[in-house]
Parts: structure tokens; C-alpha cells; sequence
């Protein structure tokens, strides 16, 4: 994907996609898209597993299609890779409708564009732990020293090395199901289709396997439609969510638009019992860092800063607003004191940092450890918010509902940088936050 | 209740309903009437004679071709002295299945050479051998065509079920007509009576691996052919190999009845008997086709257990 693209061809598009099972699903796929309710359909003596289903996966992106059992959501999945084929609607795979392809075409997409990785695993009981990584190698016509060697390299990814002469049979759930992840990866594609991959498996287990995927995903940058019927693993995984209900795509968003602006009811009940701090990221609640000094400042002008904003510390920023540390007030005063014109000697450079993409739960340690806030900084060091521990809390207590306010007054925290309230905890905090400095 | 009691007053009851009701007599009548061009056992004597008359060349080919294969197999198995070819089925047993039945196997074939029916059972042997080769060999296709369509499926089953339970002896009659008195007929119709066992745990045993393996077959794009080759027919092999044991274990019932029209070996020898009260060989062949169906079954038997699975288990241990 290169950047000067002028628009990005979804790696998965699906456009106006139904399934309808039965006799009639003719039909009932012209009543559907004429407006009538599944139910109605439902008449006729078919079953519509896929209703007007439509969504687009970025190249790279982890998209997770949650619903409970019966939402129709493996259907979809399958879909995807043509195992089954749409009443109506199609799919496009970069570009390529997919749908009407010859049976042939439809294999050698399947072989090099998109792979999958099942629920109950589908390894092969008969071969060994490399081969059967090495399927898809082999179905694509890969001669055998190259397919073991790559096979071999994708099983080294899942961490598997060792097991190459083992039957699936003689390795735990967990260990089958990364051989079946492996099979995914052996063949290179650039689409990946996990079907409840991680549904069969313990919930610690299923924890591990969640951590691994993101980071082969951080890796190797797949595009990824994941199926779940797990809320926390979809909140977990997904950049994106799509959450079906009966055949329908009821929401799409990311993990905080669902949660904090759930699209009705149904979608609203499901996500209530979801552990927000693991949801919600340290973007979510940062405020604004309102007492910052620029590196070269005196410590008379940090002085001000701070008794301006109420503070008791500032955070000291260079000329590209990356963080360089912190002072506190008692220092500088002493300073202004003794008449010095430079900070120079008076920064705290050991500070508590996190990266915007923090879950709130884990924020907590750090927030215990540090005097001062805590500073969100991006990769390059910048300084993009920050986030008292009274924020912390509040928007723990918060948890039930983004339109209360965030917090109250922070003045009395001593050392705390800051008393202002922060954005709402609604998408704009990440903008306002990013352009902080304007 | 006792049963004559009751046969009674059911006949009692059937008078009463004729005296007092004739008109139901008369209607059924009057159908069976309406229906009397219905002539089921006819059509299929027409249909036999039209083949026998019409098909003779493709009938004498066949006949030639079995008796061929039955022939040369069985003086295969009398080529070498009698204790010596046991020894070789012997060894075998052994091979496959271990010590035990090899010892096994060996004394009880001594003793159909001590009865003198060797011959007849090597006869019987080469009957059998071929009519279940033959068996398989149209049994698995089919069965494999209805494990991948339910139409086949649904046209096949009834077939299967015609075979099985129409008695075995009427099948020999037209096999007599095709083929006159000898072992090919009865080949034919042991092919026929043995054929379902085939067909049906072959569908049962691909239809029975997981859909999910098969789908994952399909999801990295391999044709339906490998997906066969490749995942369904080897898992299903323990299956199919039930149904290969069944086939031959069928094969031997039918062959010993075959021996009614003429097909020689133990049948012949059994049939005899029976024509002439005779306990002394009717109990000596009965004996040699039980020895023989236990030597097949058990190491067809021991043969289904040899998986492509359950060899990977081994190869997986060794390493």
C-alpha cells in the first residue's frame, strides 16, 4: 500500500451481502431487500442467516465481527472466502469481486490471497505438525524443501519450534491451535479469516493465544477478520467491531464508540457488563497538559506557568513538544531565589510514562508509582496528554456513563500538574489532546 | 393370549365380514381387476430372457474373464504343496497380526488339508477373493459418488436395500441364465449380495470426517480431488475397511449357497451333502468355510486398524 494512493482499496469489502437457506431464498432475498423484516422472511419457510450485511476491512487491520451463536456470523465468514456462496450481494477481495468466479479462480484466490484458521482447529490428524502447517504450501504446488523450510518459519513465529515431528494429537488445545495459525501463516496470504479461533480454547489460554496474535499482528501487519462471540476478546482484538444480530450488522465502530455510544439498546445491554478498563485506553481519559515549559524557559517563567495553572509541577518540553522531563515548584522558587536564569539541574528526567493505546487497567500501577501525573507520550516521544491520578479514578467511578463529568477539582492534589478539566471522553479527546500545542 | 386362539378368531371375524358385508369381496375383486396387467414377476423374467438373448456377447466376455481370474487363482493356491501354501497364509497371519493367530491360522488350515478339502477351499478361496475384489471395486466409486451427492445417495440407498434383502438364491437364477452352471454365476451373484456392505460404509466413512478438516481443505484452495484423496478418503479409511471385512466375510456366506449352481469349491461340497443327508462331509466343509471366513476376517480386520493415522501415530512415536 503505498501512500500516494489516492484511496485505499479495502483488503475485504462486502457489499450488500445475504445468505438465505431454504427453498425459497429467492424470494425471501427480493421481500429482505424490499424492506421486510427477518421475520417476515422467516415465512416463507427459509432461514436468513446473512441480511444486507455490508462493510469494508482496511488493508492491516483487525476487524472482529462479534454475535452471539446464531447471528449468522460464521455464514458471513464464510462467505468471505467463497466456501459459501451469497444469495445476493458480493465480495470483493482487493478489488476482485470474488463472487462469480469459476470454481478454479475461486481456489487460486483461496490458495494466495486468503487463509483461515477454524474454531476446532481442522488439523489434519494424519500428518505431522510441520505438514500440516505446511498444507497450504503444498496446495499451492510449493515443492517440498521449500514448503518445509517456510513451514518450519511460520511455526517458529507461533513458537512451536520443536514440535515439527509431533502429531496434532499429542499437542495441547492451545499448542493445536497455533498450528493451525501457523498453517495461516506459512502460506504468505495477505488475508487472514479466524473463525472463533480462540473460542475452544481455556480462557487463560485463550488470554495467551489473544497477546500472541497482536503481536505477530504488530509484526506482520495482516489484514485479519476475526469472529468472536466473546465481547472482551472483540473489545481486545479488534481495531474495528462490527456487532451482528440476527443476520444484521447492528453497529460497526472501534471498541470506544461502541461502548460509549452503543447504537441501541440490544448493542447497549451486551457491552454493559464489559470490563472498561480494559477497553478504554489511556487516550480516552487524558487531559490536556496545561502546565508545560519549554526546555529553555527560566525558572521564573516555570514558576508563573505553574502558579497560573494552579500546579504544583510542570512538565518541561523541547521545541518539538517532546518530553523531556519535569520540574517541581519548591526547586524553582529556591531558584528564582538564588536569582538562576536556567533549568538546567532542576529536571526530573525519570518520569512515569504510558503510550496512548494504554488500557486504563493498566494504568493504574504506574499512576501508584508516580508523584506526577501521568505523561501519554506518542513514539516519538511527544508529550500528548496527561493524566492526573484523580482523572484516573474518576473515570473509574465513571465507568456507566460518558456523559457525567470527568472530575472535580484536582488543586488540592499536591504536586498534581494539573486543574482543568480535561476533554470529554469521547473521541475529540484525541484530537484536542494531538493538537494541544496550537 | 396364545396365538392359535387368536389365528382363529381372526378367521372367524374375516367370515363374518364376508357374510354379511359380499359387496367387499366383490370391489376387491373388481380392483385386483383394474391391476391385473401388473405383472412384476413377469416383466422381470422378460427382462432376463431379453438380456440373455440380446446381451449373450457381452455375458460370454464377462463369463470369460471370471472364470479366467477364478481359474488361475486357484491353481496359483494349489501350485505349491498344500501344508506349504498354509504355511505361507500362515506366515501372513502372523505378519499382520502376530504369533498367536499365526500359530492359529496354521494349525486350522493343517486340519482342512488333514478333512481333504483343500482343494475346495482353495477353490472357495479364489471365489471368494475374486467376487470382493470386484465388490470393492464398484462398491467404493459409488460409495464415494453418494458420500458427495445426496441425489445419488438417495437413488443408490433403495438399490442397496433391493440387494440386500431380496433372497440370495433368487438372484441365482438369472445369474444362471446369463451364465449357465458353473462358479462365474455364482461369483456374479455373490458380487451382488456382497456389494452393499461396500457402498454403504464407504459413504458412511467419508460423510463422517469432520466438515470443518474438509472445509479447511477447501479454505486453502485444494480441488475437490485432492481434498478426496488427501483428507477424506484416508480418514475415512478405517471405515471403508469395515466395510471391505464385511464384503469378504458376505462374499464366503454367498459363495457356499453359489455352490447350488455349481460353483464348486467348499459350497459344492456343503450342497452334496445336504442332497445326500451326508453329516460326516456336510460338518467337514462347514468346518473348512468357517476356518477360512475366521483366517479373513481377522486379517482384514487387523488391516482396517492400519490408518493413515494410526501409521502416523507410530512414525510420531519411533521419532
Amino acid at each position: 500500500m503505498s501512500p500516494d494512493e489516492e484511496e485505499i482499496v479495502p483488503a475485504v469489502r462486502a457489499d450488500n451481502l445475504y445468505k438465505i437457506f431454504g427453498k425459497r431464498s429467492d424470494r425471501a432475498l427480493k421481500m429482505l431487500s424490499e424492506g421486510a423484516s427477518t421475520d417476515e422472511a422467516k415465512a416463507l419457510g427459509v432461514t436468513p442467516a446473512v441480511v444486507d450485511v455490508s462493510f469494508d476491512v482496511e488493508p492491516g487491520e483487525i476487524f472482529v465481527v462479534m454475535g452471539l451463536s446464531g447471528s449468522g456470523k460464521s455464514t458471513l465468514i464464510r462467505m468471505l472466502n467463497g466456501l459459501l456462496e451469497p444469495t445476493g450481494g458480493h465480495v470483493e477481495i482487493d478489488g476482485a469481486n470474488i463472487t462469480d468466479l469459476r470454481p478454479k479462480e475461486l481456489r487460486s484466490v483461496r490458495q494466495k490471497k486468503i487463509s483461515m484458521v477454524f474454531q476446532h482447529f481442522a488439523l489434519f490428524p494424519h500428518r505431522t505438525v510441520l505438514d500440516n502447517a505446511a498444507y497450504g504450501l503444498e496446495v499451492q504446488g510449493v515443492d517440498t524443501a521449500e514448503r518445509r523450510e517456510r513451514a518450519q518459519r511460520a511455526l517458529g513465529m507461533v513458537g512451536l519450534e520443536g514440535w515439527e515431528t509431533h502429531l496434532p494429537e499429542q499437542l495441547s488445545g492451545g499448542m493445536q491451535q497455533r498450528v493451525g495459525l501457523a498453517r495461516a501463516l506459512a502460506s504468505e496470504s495477505e488475508i487472514m479469516l479466524m473463525d472463533e479461533a480462540f473460542s475452544a480454547l481455556d480462557p487463560l489460554i485463550r488470554r495467551d493465544m489473544q497477546t500472541q496474535l497482536l503481536e505477530l499482528q504488530s509484526q506482520l501487519g495482516k489484514t485479519i477478520v476475526f469472529i468472536t462471540h466473546d465481547l472482551n476478546e472483540a473489545m481486545r482484538l479488534g481495531d474495528r467491531i462490527a456487532v451482528m444480530r440476527s443476520g444484521r450488522i447492528v453497529q460497526i465502530g472501534t471498541a470506544e464508540e461502541i461502548l460509549n455510544d452503543p447504537a441501541n439498546d440490544y448493542v447497549a445491554q451486551f457491552v454493559q457488563d464489559v470490563d472498561r478498563t480494559r477497553v478504554l485506553t489511556a487516550t480516552s481519559v487524558m487531559e490536556q497538559p496545561l502546565a508545560v515549559v519549554a526546555a529553555n524557559a527560566g525558572p521564573r517563567a516555570a514558576l508563573r506557568t505553574m502558579r497560573e495553572n494552579q500546579s504544583g509541577a510542570a512538565f518541561v518540553l523541547d521545541r518539538e513538544r517532546r518530553l523531556v522531563g519535569a520540574v517541581r515548584a519548591d526547586p524553582v522558587a529556591e531558584a528564582v531565589r538564588k536569582g538562576e536564569d536556567k533549568l538546567d539541574g532542576l529536571i526530573e528526567e525519570e518520569l512515569q510514562t504510558v503510550t496512548p493505546d494504554t488500557a486504563v487497567a493498566d494504568l493504574f500501577a504506574p499512576a501508584a508509582e508516580s508523584p506526577l501525573p501521568l505523561a501519554v507520550i506518542d513514539e516519538r516521544n511527544r508529550l500528548l496528554g496527561v493524566i492526573p491520578r484523580v482523572t484516573l479514578l474518576a473515570a473509574l467511578g465513571n465507568v456507566n456513563g460518558h456523559d457525567a463529568p470527568r472530575h472535580t477539582s484536582v488543586a488540592e492534589m499536591e504536586a498534581e500538574a494539573d486543574d482543568v478539566p480535561g476533554p470529554a471522553a469521547d473521541d475529540d479527546g484525541k484530537e484536542e489532546a494531538a493538537g494541544v500545542d496550537s | 393370549m396364545s396365538t392359535p386362539d387368536m389365528g382363529a378368531h381372526v378367521l372367524a371375524s374375516s367370515q363374518w365380514v364376508n357374510q354379511h358385508f359380499p359387496f367387499f369381496g366383490d370391489i376387491g375383486k373388481t380392483i385386483a381387476g383394474w391391476f391385473s396387467w401388473l405383472q412384476v414377476g413377469k416383466w422381470f423374467s422378460a427382462l432376463v430372457d431379453w438380456a440373455t438373448n440380446h446381451l449373450d456377447p457381452l455375458f460370454s466376455f464377462i463369463n470369460d474373464v471370471l472364470q479366467w481370474c477364478v481359474d488361475s487363482l486357484t491353481s496359483v493356491f494349489l501350485f505349491l504343496p498344500a501344508l506349504i501354501f498354509a504355511l505361507i497364509l500362515a506366515l501372513i497371519a502372523w505378519g499382520i497380526r502376530g504369533v498367536r493367530f499365526g500359530i492359529f491360522a496354521f494349525l486350522s488350515l493343517a486340519l482342512i488339508v488333514q478333512m481333504g478339502q483343500w482343494k475346495d477351499a482353495m477353490n472357495t478361496l479364489s471365489l471368494v477373493l475374486v467376487a470382493s475384489v470386484i465388490a470393492v471395486v464398484i462398491g467404493i466409486p459409488i460409495g464415494i459418488a453418494s458420500a458427495r451427492s445426496s441425489t445419488v445417495s438417495s437413488i443408490v440407498k433403495p438399490i442397496l436395500d433391493f440387494m440386500q434383502t431380496l433372497p440370495a438364491f433368487v438372484y441365482l437364477i438369472p445369474a444362471v441364465s446369463f451364465f449357465s452352471i458353473g462358479s462365474v454365476p455364482g461369483v456374479v451373484a455373490t458380487v451382488v449380495f456382497a456389494l452393499p456392505p461396500g457402498v454403504r460404509l464407504t459413504e458412511l466413512g467419508i460423510r463422517q470426517v469432520d466438515k470443518e478438516m474438509v472445509e479447511a481443505g477447501e479454505a486453502f484452495g485444494a480441488p475437490p480431488m485432492k481434498i478426496l484423496t488427501r483428507i477424506q478418503f484416508p480418514l475415512a479409511l478405517p471405515t471403508i475397511m469395515a466395510g471391505i471385512n464385511q464384503v469378504i466375510m458376505l462374499s464366503l456366506s454367498l459363495v457356499v449357497i453359489a455352490g447350488m449352481v455349481g460353483a464348486g469349491g467348499l459350497g459344492g461340497v456343503v450342497y452334496q451333502a445336504i442332497s445326500n443327508l451326508d453329516l460326516v462331509a456336510g460338518f467337514e466343509g462347514g468346518v473348512a468355510v468357517v476356518i477360512l471366513a475366521i483366517y479373513l476376517d481377522r486379517v482384514t480386520a487387523s488391516l482396517g486398524t492400519r490408518s493413515p493415522v494410526a501409521r502416523a501415530q507410530k512414525a510420531a512415536a519411533k521419532a
